[in-house]
C-alpha cells in the first residue's frame, strides 16, 4: 500500500537561512505551509507574512467580561442582596472592589487565552500529528531549523515542491508521510502511569501541605499571631483578662444606661416615646423577627422554633400579657425574665420601643372583633369628613 | 549577507534646535526671576516640582542606561546615546539645587523654628527634616548621581575610539552597583523633596511613586527624542520600529505599574482611615482640587493605557510622538498634583496664576540646550559598542 504524504520539509542550518527560506516560501504563494525551529526567531512573523494573530481579541473581550462580572457579582452581594458594613466604608466602595475586579480580569484574560489557544488555534484535541516521531521533528526541537510544505497546499505537487526545497540550499530535504493507522498515544500505558504518578505526588504533597506543613512554626504564622484575643489570657494588664472592661465611671459613646437594670419588680417604668408610625412598625417587625420569633413565634403563639431544646414561652396574647405596659414589656426586653435572658446587647433603645410597637400590633390583630369594623368605618368616615 | 561593518556618519543638529533652547530658557529665567520676586512662596513651590522633573528625566535617564547593562540587552544598544544626553542633565542639578536650597523657608514648613518649637510632631522629626541635614543629603544625592553619571559615560564615550568589549563589562558592574543605589536615592529625593513639603504626612511608598513617574517621564522623553531623530535621520539607518515597540512597551508597562503603586497607596490609606493619612488626600480633595485628582486618574493612567494597549500604537511613530509628549505633562501634572494643594494660599482650591507656567517653559529650553550640547559633542550612535550590531539587527 503507497503512503499517503502529509508534507515535504527541508532543514537548514542558522536562522539566518530558514528567514531567507520562509521569505522565498511565502512569495512562492504557497498557503499550507510551517516553520518549526528550536527556539523563537526574531522576526519570523514578517518573513512568514503571518497576519497579527486574532487571539489578542479574544484575550480583551474575557478579560472585559471578567472586569465586568466581578464588579456586577460584588455590588449585587455586597450592596443589594446582603449589605454588610466593613469598615465603616459605603456598601458600594469601588477601592475595596477594584483588586478583587483586577483579579478576575486578569484571570479569565489569561485561562481563556490558554484555552483559545489550545482550542481554535493549535487545533487541540487531537491524538497525534504525522510530525511526531519523525528525524524531522527531532532535529528540529534540537540544532535545526526546518520548513515544511504540507500536502494540503493547493499549490502542492511532491517533485516541484521538493525541487523548489533543494533550490532554497537546505541541510537535506525530507519527504513526510501520514501515519498508517490511528495511534493513541495518550493510552499508552507509560503516559497513564506518568499521570497516575503525577496524581498520587500531588495529593500527598497536598494533604501534608494542608495538614501539617501549616502547622508547623513558620508556616503557622498567620494562624498563631501573637496577639490577645478575647477570652485569652493577657499579660499586660493586672487583672489578666484579654477583653478590659470600660474604665470605672465611663459608658460607651451613645450608650444610655438602663436605670432599673436587675430589678424585678421595678418601682417606676418608663414610657413609649415612639408613636407606631410606619417605619417604626417595619423596624419592629424586622427586630421582632430576627430576635424574638425563635421562642415566642412569628405571630407570638409561643410556637417556638427551637423543637423543644429550650422552654416554650407563653403566649403574648393572654390578657395579662396584653395588660402589661409599654415600659414593663421594654423592663423584660431589657432586664430578661425568668428563663429569658436581657437582649441588651442584641437589640437598641429605639428597636425595643419598635419591637413593642409591633407586639401592639399583633395583639391588637389577634383580638379583633366584629364590632371593631364599624369602629374603623365611623373613624374613617370621620377623618374624611375633617 | 549582513554587512559586517556599521555606517554611520555623524551630523551636526540643526542650529534652528539651539535657537529655540536658548529663547525657552532665557523666557524662563527672566520670568522665573520676576515671579521669585513677585511671590517668592508661589514661585519655590512651582521650582520644587520643575527641579523634581529634572530629577527625573535625568534621573531616571540614568536608570534605563544602567537598566540596559545589568540585563545585557541589545535592542536599546543603538539609542542609548539618547538616553546618555538627557542623563546630562544630572551636573546640573548641583546648580538648579542653590535657589531651592535659599528658598526653603518658603517651601519647607518644617523649618519655621517658631512652629517646630510648638509641634510635637514636628520635634520628633527634627533629627531627620533638619536644614543642616537637608543641604547634606541634597547634595549627597546629586555626588551620588553625578559620581555613576561620569562613571557610565567615560566608559561609553571611551568605547567610540577603542572599541574595548571591557569597558562594557566594567559599565556592567558599576550599573549592577547603581541599581541599589539609585533606589535608595530616588526614594529619599522624594521624601525630601515632595513629601517634606507637608511634613505631618507620610506614606512608605512615596518612593515607589515617584520612581514609576521618573521611569516614565524619562522614558518619553527618550521616545520622543528618538522619533524626532530617527524621523529627521540623525540616527542609524536601521533603528526601525521594532525598536520603537521596545520604547512603546515599556511606557506601557510603565503606565500600568503607575497606575498599580498610585492606586496602593490611596487605596492602603482610604481603608486604614487614619486621621494623620487621610487628610493629605482629603487636601486634594478640596474645592477643584478634585477635578485636579480626577484628572490626575485620566490623564496620568486611562487615555496614555488606551492610547498604548494595541500593537500598532506601540510602533506608530507619529502615535508615540504623541503620547511621549503627553506623558511627560502627565508627569509634571503628578507633580504638580502632589506639591501645589500643599500652597497656603491654596488650600480651599487651585487659583490660576502664570506663576505656575514659567517653570516648564524654562525646563524644556534647559532640556533642549543639554541634549544640543552633548550632540554636537559626541556621536549619536555608540559606534564602539560590542552589542551594536546585534541591537541594530533588532526583530520583534
Amino acid at each position: 500500500m503507497a503512503k499517503k504524504v502529509f508534507a515535504v520539509g527541508a532543514l537548514f542550518n542558522s536562522p539566518d537561512a530558514i528567514i531567507a527560506a520562509a521569505k522565498k516560501t511565502n512569495a512562492e504563494g504557497f498557503k499550507k505551509w510551517d516553520v518549526n525551529t528550536p527556539y523563537p526567531v526574531h522576526g519570523m512573523d514578517s518573513a512568514m507574512g503571518m497576519k497579527p494573530s486574532m487571539l489578542g481579541f479574544v484575550t480583551m473581550i474575557c478579560g472585559l467580561s471578567g472586569t465586568a462580572l466581578a464588579l456586577l457579582l460584588m455590588w449585587w452581594t455586597m450592596s443589594v442582596e446582603y449589605p454588610m458594613v466593613i469598615g465603616g466604608k459605603p456598601f458600594f466602595s469601588l477601592p475595596a472592589f477594584i483588586p478583587v475586579t483586577f483579579e478576575v480580569t486578569v484571570i479569565l484574560a489569561t485561562v481563556s487565552t490558554v484555552v483559545a489557544m489550545f482550542a481554535f488555534f493549535f487545533g487541540l484535541p487531537r491524538n497525534s500529528h504525522p510530525l511526531h516521531d519523525t528525524d524531522y521533528m527531532k532535529k528540529v526541537s534540537r540544532d535545526h531549523f526546518g520548513i515544511i510544505i504540507e500536502a494540503e497546499d493547493p499549490k502542492f505537487d511532491e517533485n516541484s515542491v521538493l525541487q523548489f526545497l533543494k533550490g532554497l540550499n537546505p541541510v537535506s530535504t525530507e519527504i513526510i508521510y501520514e501515519s498508517e493507522k490511528e495511534t493513541y498515544p495518550i493510552f499508552e500505558p507509560r503516559f497513564i502511569l506518568f499521570l497516575i504518578g503525577t496524581a498520587v505526588v500531588v495529593s500527598i504533597g497536598t494533604y501534608f501541605t494542608l495538614n501539617k506543613l501549616m502547622y508547623t512554626v513558620p508556616f503557622d504564622w498567620m494562624d498563631n499571631q501573637e496577639k490577645i484575643i478575647p477570652q485569652s489570657v493577657n499579660t499586660f494588664f493586672a487583672d489578666s483578662r484579654g477583653m478590659q472592661l470600660p474604665v470605672e465611671g465611663t459608658v460607651a459613646r451613645g450608650f444610655i444606661p438602663y436605670p432599673f437594670k436587675g430589678e424585678t419588680e421595678p418601682a417606676e417604668l418608663l414610657e413609649n416615646p415612639y408613636l407606631p408610625a410606619k417605619e417604626n412598625l417595619i423596624l419592629g417587625q424586622k427586630k421582632f423577627l430576627t430576635y424574638c420569633s425563635p421562642c415566642h413565634g412569628n405571630f407570638g403563639d409561643g410556637d417556638s422554633r427551637l423543637r423543644g431544646q429550650f422552654p416554650n414561652p407563653p403566649t403574648i396574647h393572654s390578657n395579662r400579657a396584653r395588660d402589661f405596659s409599654d415600659g414593663k414589656i421594654y423592663h423584660i426586653i431589657t432586664n430578661g425574665q425568668n428563663v429569658m435572658p436581657s437582649y441588651d446587647a442584641q437589640v437598641t433603645r429605639e428597636e425595643r420601643w419598635a419591637i413593642i410597637n409591633y407586639i401592639r400590633a399583633l395583639q391588637r390583630a389577634k383580638n379583633a372583633k366584629v364590632t371593631d369594623l364599624a369602629e374603623i368605618k365611623s373613624e374613617t368616615e370621620q377623618n374624611a369628613g375633617n | 549577507m549582513p554587512e559586517t561593518e556599521i555606517k554611520y556618519q555623524k551630523k551636526d543638529l540643526p542650529a534652528s534646535l539651539s535657537k529655540i533652547g536658548y529663547i525657552l530658557l532665557a523666557v524662563g529665567v527672566l520670568l522665573g526671576v520676576i515671579s521669585f520676586l513677585v511671590d517668592s512662596s508661589r514661585a519655590s513651590f512651582n521650582y520644587v516640582v520643575m527641579y523634581a522633573f529634572l530629577i527625573s528625566i535625568g534621573v531616571g535617564s540614568l536608570f534605563l542606561i544602567a537598566l540596559e547593562y545589568v540585563v545585557n540587552a541589545d535592542w536599546s544598544v543603538p539609542i542609548r546615546r539618547v538616553v546618555e544626553f538627557f542623563a546630562a542633565t544630572i551636573p546640573f542639578l548641583a546648580i538648579l539645587v542653590i535657589p531651592l536650597i535659599l528658598n526653603m523657608h518658603d517651601l519647607f514648613h518644617w523649618t519655621h523654628e517658631e512652629s517646630v518649637a510648638q509641634d510635637k510632631i514636628l520635634q520628633g522629626k527634627a533629627p531627620y527634616l533638619n536644614v543642616t541635614f537637608f543641604i547634606i543629603r541634597v547634595f549627597a544625592l546629586i555626588g551620588f548621581w553625578w559620581l555613576f553619571y561620569y562613571l557610565l559615560t567615560k566608559n561609553s564615550r571611551k568605547q567610540d575610539e577603542n572599541k574595548d568589549q571591557g569597558l562594557t563589562r566594567k559599565n556592567i558592574k558599576i550599573s549592577a552597583v547603581f541599581i541599589p543605589v539609585f533606589a535608595i536615592t530616588i526614594s529619599v529625593s522624594a521624601i525630601d523633596l515632595l513629601m517634606s513639603v507637608e511634613p505631618h504626612w507620610f506614606s512608605t511608598i512615596i518612593g515607589v511613586y515617584f520612581f514609576s513617574g521618573t521611569v516614565i517621564a524619562a522614558l518619553a522623553a527618550v521616545t520622543l527624542a528618538t522619533v524626532l531623530l530617527k524621523e529627521h535621520g540623525y540616527l542609524h539607518s536601521k533603528i526601525t520600529n521594532d525598536h520603537l515597540y521596545s520604547l512603546g512597551g515599556l511606557l506601557f508597562a510603565f503606565v500600568n505599574f503607575w497606575g498599580y503603586i498610585a492606586f496602593s497607596q490611596y487605596m492602603l490609606i482610604w481603608y486604614a482611615d487614619l486621621p494623620e493619612e487621610t487628610f493629605w488626600f482629603l487636601q486634594k480633595w478640596e474645592g477643584s482640587w478634585a477635578i485636579f485628582s480626577i484628572g490626575l486618574i485620566v490623564i496620568h493612567f486611562l487615555v496614555p493605557y488606551i492610547l498604548l494597549l494595541s500593537q500598532p500604537a506601540k510602533m506608530d511613530p507619529k502615535k508615540l510622538k504623541f503620547i511621549a509628549v503627553w506623558l511627560l505633562f502627565a508627569h509634571l501634572f503628578d507633580l504638580f498634583w502632589l506639591v501645589m494643594p500643599e500652597f497656603p494660599a491654596m488650600s480651599g482650591g487651585y487659583v490660576f496664576s502664570w506663576i505656575d507656567l514659567v517653570f516648564p517653559i524654562g525646563a524644556v529650553g534647559f532640556l533642549i540646550l543639554i541634549f544640543n550640547m552633548k550632540a554636537k559633542k559626541e556621536n549619536l550612535v555608540p559606534i564602539g559598542d560590542p552589542k551594536l550590531k546585534r541591537g541594530l539587527d533588532f526583530h520583534l
